[in-house]
């Protein structure tokens, strides 16, 4: 049981973190729960249909085909969070506006919302999938039985998905006048978290040599298994021995969008 | 000279550079949430093709902080995972699943 709850936390804690940054993120905008909430349960079904074709996506391409499928995901997810925080830099001005008049922007400037609620559903959708085919496996291998394995595997959830509920409300303590910047400091941190994973799953694939060698190596220091390196990894995509290509992968995502979404913002705050 | 040769060019060499196939496979096996072999002697500085076969009836998850690496082997299933080029070392590998028995290392030399 306590196996299973710690292995179930660590895949729920990833999802759980995003959620609650984005959530935070979007705190201002209407409809903003009902569209995360939306993304999460995509998520959550596409989960259960992944996990009952895992076994043939991994023969595909010779057997790096899961890593396809994560290429896919990853770069998906990328790519929402892209569009919205660009789309939240080209609408800033109306959106503070609105914000002063009503307590919070309206319905019409929920705009890029569905962005962010597919990048919930491919972060849920990933880490979902090896759970649910996880948490299968104990059941039918049967050497713990079944209510051990489901109680194991709710506790775990539940503690997950209390941390992703915690940076949330701790971003809540935060001043509305900074935590818009703040947030979006931490949106592009997820950014380059998601372009490291693309990175890494690119070079285990073979598709990509270059910059193989790893950039550091901060394993002794803080380990990927500790519960601070977990919960850095969520938050800010700390990884204790990534490869050169994955730092540059990441330096180059958020500091790409991050300059783009200023850009536009000096454009449409001047316009 | 013209930039699209240049470009064709730089293409064309990263490309080649791309080309070269991984010649190290080696077969690893997981039956009864254990690896075999344990201990796998692959080349130094060569990139090494893991041909990953899952015979339980359970998944279960290649992991390796040293060799940065992490897949998912569905119960059944046969997936390749790439590593290397690696310097000569000892670089631990186990499954996530069943960290108490699924153990194994990969020595590069």
């Amino acid at each position: 049981m306590f196996g299973t709850g710690l292995i179930v936390f660590r895949e729920t804690l990833e999802a759980a973190l995003f959620v609650g940054i984005v959530a935070a993120a979007t705190r201002t905008v209407a409809h903003r729960t009902r569209w995360l909430a939306l993304g999460a349960a995509l998520g959550a079904l596409g989960s259960l249909l992944m996990a009952a074709a895992m076994a043939q996506i991994s023969s595909w391409a010779n057997g790096v085909g899961q890593d396809l499928v994560t290429v896919a995901i990853l770069g998906f997810a990328l790519l929402m969070l892209a569009w919205h925080t660009i789309w939240v830099s080209a609408h800033a001005r109306e959106m503070t506006e609105d914000a002063r008049r009503l307590g919070s922007s309206a319905a019409k400037e929920a705009g890029a919302l569905w962005a962010v609620a597919l990048a919930v559903a491919m972060t849920v959708l990933r880490e979902g999938a090896e759970t649910v085919l996880f948490v299968a496996g104990l059941v039918s291998g049967g050497t713990e039985g079944t209510g051990s394995v489901m109680l194991g595997a709710v506790i775990g959830l539940m503690l997950g998905v209390a941390v992703g509920w915690l940076i949330y409300a701790g971003l809540g303590k935060v001043q509305p006048r900074r935590l818009f910047g703040i947030t979006n400091v931490l949106i592009l941190l997820l950014a380059g978290s998601l372009a490291s994973q693309l990175a890494r799953t690119l070079q285990q694939a073979d598709w990509l040599h270059w910059l193989s060698d790893n950039a550091w190596d901060s394993s002794s220091l803080l380990s990927n298994d500790s519960l601070l390196g977990m919960l850095l990894h969520g938050v800010v995509g700390y990884d204790a021995n990534p490869s050169q290509l994955q730092v540059l992968f990441y330096v180059l995502t958020s500091v790409l969008i991050g300059w783009s979404a200023r850009q536009i913002r000096l454009r449409s705050t001047r316009a | 000279m013209d930039k699209s040769f240049i470009y064709a060019a730089i293409i064309g060499a990263l490309l080649t550079s791309q080309a070269h196939a991984a010649d190290n496979e080696v077969v690893l096996t997981i039956k009864n949430h254990q690896f075999a072999p344990a201990e796998i002697k692959v080349p130094a500085n060569q990139r090494i093709k893991l041909d990953v076969h899952n015979q339980d009836s359970t998944p279960e998850e290649f992991e390796s902080h040293s060799l940065n690496r992490e897949k998912l082997i569905p119960a059944g299933a046969k997936a390749a995972i790439y590593i290397g080029p690696l310097k000569p070392g000892r670089y631990d590998f186990f499954g996530e699943f069943n960290p108490s028995t699924a153990k194994g290392v990969v020595v590069a030399e």
